[in-house]
C-alpha cells in the first residue's frame, strides 16, 4: 500500500499521528555506496544467473544510464564473454543513444548485436495509422522485449533487466516492455543512486550526465514528460516509500502539496504494474494467494 | 593453572532452498573440515538443512526426530558437537524452526525458535510453530544457551538464558542484508547485528557465536559476517561478508570469569524485582496505550513522572 494511505491511517490515532510529525523537520538524502552496491550487486547476478544453471545473460542497451550500469554490472559479475548487449533502435531514435550504448560495449568489452526494428513497427502501425506515440512507443517496447527473449533462448541466457526503483515506483515504463526481465540488480535503487553506481563503475561521462529519456520519440525527455526531477522525486520516495513518513510530515518538510498527491496517486495507480495479473479464486490452493513457493523453489 | 580452551568452528555456508540431501552434504563437508582443524563445536546457520524462504515447503521438507536425516546428523557428530538449523516436525505435526544439538552422535537437546518475525520482508509465524522455551544445557564450552536470529533481538531472552548460568550464547541466524549507508563494506543490518553481540556478550558476561548464513533465495541476499565475541568484548573471529567462510577460534573458558569479576552486573541483579515490575507490567499492558494518550488507570498510573520531580 502506497505511504499515503499508512499516512491516512496514522493520523487516525492523534496520539501517535502527533509524535511522528514533530520527530521529522527535514528529510534525509538517499545513502548512496557505489563500493558496496557493486559488490552486492555483482553477487546477486552471480548467483541468480548460476543458480538455474546458466552462465550467460542478455541485456538491451538504449544508450542510457541504466542499461549501462546493468550491462557493466553483469560483465563483471559473470565475465564480458558471458553478456550479449542488443541495441534495438527505430528509425527516429537519435543517432546519440546508439553512439553512447557503442560506448558502453566497448567499455565493458561484450559481444553485442545491432537489430532494427524499423520494419516490424512500421509493418504493424500501417494497418493503424492512427496510433498515438504513446502507443507507438509502447509497442516499441514490447517489440524489443521479444528480441531480447528470444535471444535469451538461442543463446541460453536470462533476460537482464534495467528499471530502477524510481520508474517501477512511479509506473514510469511499460508493462511486458522494458519492465519484463528474468532478474533486475537495478530494482532497488533510484535514479539517483543509479547515477553514483554509474560513475563508480566507469560509464562514461557523456552518459551519466546526459538527460535521461526513453528515446521512444524525438525530443523526449523523462523529467520533461513527468514534470519533475529525478532527484527532487527520488528525495520524496525515499522519504515516503524507504522511510515511511506520513503525508503530514512530507508537506513539513517542504515537498510542495500538489506534488506529493501526484506522486503519491502515480504510485498507487500504477501498483497493477508490480503484480500478476489478477487470478479469479475457486479452488482451494490458488497461484500465489494459498499457493506460495519462492521463484527459487523451481531452481 | 592451565588456561582451558576450546576450539569452536563457524560454517558460514549457503544452503539451496528446499534441497536437504544437497544441504546435508554441504553440512557434512563443514563438519570434516572442523574435524580435521580439531574443533570440538561446530556451528551452522539456521535453517541450513532447507534455507529460510520456505514458504509452502516446510512441510516437505521437515525433518522427524527419528527419521534418516536426523541419524545422518548424529552420526557426523561423532568425536564431536554440532549446532545446526533444520525444520522439526513434531510429534503432533507442528513444524518448528529449530537448533538441534548433537553430541558424539547424539541428539542431545533442541532449541525450537521463540520469536518468529512476521513483519517486513519476514513470514514465519504464518508457516511455523513458536517455541516457548529457553533453557540452558551443557556443551564444550560450558552452560550453554541457543537462540536463534530474532529471538537475539529480544533482549529478554539473552536475560533469561544469562541468568540462568549461560556462559555462552550460540545464535544460528539467517539475516538478510538491507540497508545502505555511506563509506561501510557491510549493510546497515550487519552493522546492527554486530553492536548487538557486542553489547550482549559484554553485557552479560558471555561468549556471542553468531553464525549466520549467505547466497541469495529470490533476491534476497544473507549478509554472512559470522563472529565470535568474548564476554570481554574481543572478536574473536570473524567471517567474510556475503561470501561463503569457514572460521576457527580457540575461546578461553577463564573469560567469562574475567569480565564477571571486572563487572559483576549479574551478580547485582535484583531478580525479585525484575519479576514484581514484569508482572504489574502484565497486568496493565493493555492500558499503557490509553495512560499514554492523557486517560490514566488505577493499577496503573505512572509513578515515576511523580517520583522524578520529588527528587
Amino acid at each position: 500500500m502506497p505511504a499515503s494511505r499508512n499516512a491516512e491511517t496514522a493520523a487516525a490515532t492523534p496520539c501517535a499521528g502527533q509524535r511522528a510529525t514533530s520527530a521529522h523537520r527535514t528529510c534525509p538524502s538517499i545513502p548512496t555506496n557505489p563500493p558496496l552496491l557493486r559488490r552486492i550487486l555483482t553477487a546477486f547476478i552471480d548467483n541468480e544467473v548460476r543458480k538455474v544453471g546458466l552462465t550467460r545473460v542478455v541485456v538491451g542497451l538504449s544508450g542510457g544510464v541504466d542499461s549501462a550500469t546493468s550491462c557493466l554490472l553483469a560483465a563483471e559479475a559473470l565475465g564480458a564473454e558471458n553478456v550479449l548487449a542488443i541495441k534495438m533502435p527505430y528509425r527516429t531514435s537519435s543517432p546519440e543513444s546508439l553512439a553512447h550504448a557503442d560506448l558502453v560495449i566497448a567499455r565493458a568489452g561484450v559481444p553485442s548485436l545491432e537489430i532494427d526494428i524499423t520494419p516490424q513497427i512500421d509493418a504493424y502501425f500501417a494497418r493503424f495509422p492512427d496510433a498515438d506515440r504513446v502507443r507507438r512507443g509502447n509497442k516499441m517496447a514490447r517489440e524489443r522485449m521479444t528480441i531480447l527473449y528470444d535471444h535469451s533462448a538461442r543463446w541460453q541466457a536470462l533476460v537482464l533487466g534495467t528499471s530502477n526503483k524510481t520508474e517501477l515506483l512511479l509506473g514510469y515504463g511499460t508493462l511486458h516492455g522494458d519492465m519484463a526481465s528474468a532478474l533486475n540488480p537495478l530494482g532497488d535503487l533510484y535514479k539517483t543512486q543509479v547515477w553514483a553506481l554509474a560513475e563508480h563503475l566507469g560509464v562514461p561521462a557523456e552518459i551519466v550526465r546526459k538527460q535521461p529519456s526513453a528515446d521512444l520519440w524525438a525530443g523526449q525527455t523523462d523529467e520533461a514528460e513527468l514534470g519533475f526531477g529525478y532527484r527532487e522525486v527520488d528525495r520524496l520516495l525515499y522519504c515516503m516509500v524507504d522511510l515511511r513518513y506520513s503525508r503530514a510530515e512530507l508537506l513539513a518538510t517542504g515537498f510542495p502539496e500538489p506534488f506529493v498527491r501526484r506522486v503519491s496517486e502515480m504510485v498507487r495507480n500504477s501498483q497493477f504494474k508490480r503484480r500478476l495479473p489478477i487470478i479469479a479464486k475457486v479452488s482451494q490452493r490458488t497461484i500465489d494467494r494459498d499457493f506460495r513457493y519462492a521463484r527459487d523453489w523451481g531452481v | 593453572m592451565a588456561i582451558l580452551f576450546r576450539r569452536v568452528a563457524l560454517v558460514q555456508l549457503a544452503p539451496r532452498l528446499g534441497d536437504v540431501e544437497y544441504n546435508l552434504n554441504l553440512i557434512e563437508h563443514g563438519v570434516q573440515r572442523a574435524r580435521a582443524q580439531s574443533a570440538e563445536l561446530v556451528v551452522f546457520p539456521e535453517l541450513a538443512v532447507t534455507g529460510y524462504f520456505l514458504k509452502d515447503m516446510v512441510s516437505t521438507v521437515a525433518l522427524r526426530i527419528d527419521g534418516p536425516e536426523v541419524a545422518r546428523l548424529a552420526s557426523l557428530s561423532r568425536g564431536l558437537e554440532l549446532i545446526v538449523g533444520a525444520v522439526e516436525e513434531s510429534e503432533d505435526y507442528r513444524f518448528f524452526n529449530s537448533a538441534l544439538y548433537f553430541r558424539d552422535g547424539e541428539l542431545t537437546y533442541i532449541h525450537r525458535k521463540v520469536y518468529l518475525p512476521t513483519y517486513g520482508l519476514f513470514d514465519e509465524a504464518r508457516y511455523l510453530a513458536r517455541g516457548d522455551r529457553i533453557r540452558c544445557f551443557s556443551s564444550a564450552l560450558g552452560r550453554t544457551a541457543i537462540l536463534i536470529c530474532e529471538d537475539l533481538w529480544h533482549p529478554s531472552t539473552a536475560y533469561i538464558a544469562a541468568l540462568d548460568g549461560a556462559v555462552a550464547l550460540v545464535c544460528p541466524s539467517s539475516s538478510p542484508l538491507r540497508g545502505i549507508s555511506e563509506g561501510k563494506d557491510h549493510d546497515d543490518n550487519a552493522a546492527y547485528w554486530e553492536l548487538l553481540n557486542a553489547v550482549y556478550a559484554q553485557t552479560f558476561g558471555v561468549f556471542v557465536v553468531y553464525v549466520n548464513r549467505v547466497g541469495f533465495e529470490d533476491g534476497v541476499g544473507f549478509w554472512g559476517g559470522s563472529e565470535i565475541v568474548s564476554p570481554v568484548g574481543n572478536r574473536l573471529a570473524k567471517a567474510k561478508y556475503y561470501e561463503e567462510d569457514f572460521v576457527v577460534a580457540d575461546l578461553s573458558l577463564k573469560e567469562p570469569r574475567r569480565q564477571r569479576v571486572q563487572a559483576p552486573l549479574l551478580r547485582d541483579e535484583n531478580l525479585d524485582l525484575t519479576i514484581r515490575e514484569l508482572q504489574r507490567i502484565q497486568r496493565c499492558r493493555g492500558t499503557l496505550g490509553h495512560q499514554e494518550c492523557g486517560e490514566s488507570h488505577a493499577d496503573c498510573e505512572g509513578e515515576t513522572d511523580a517520583g522524578l520531580e520529588e527528587r
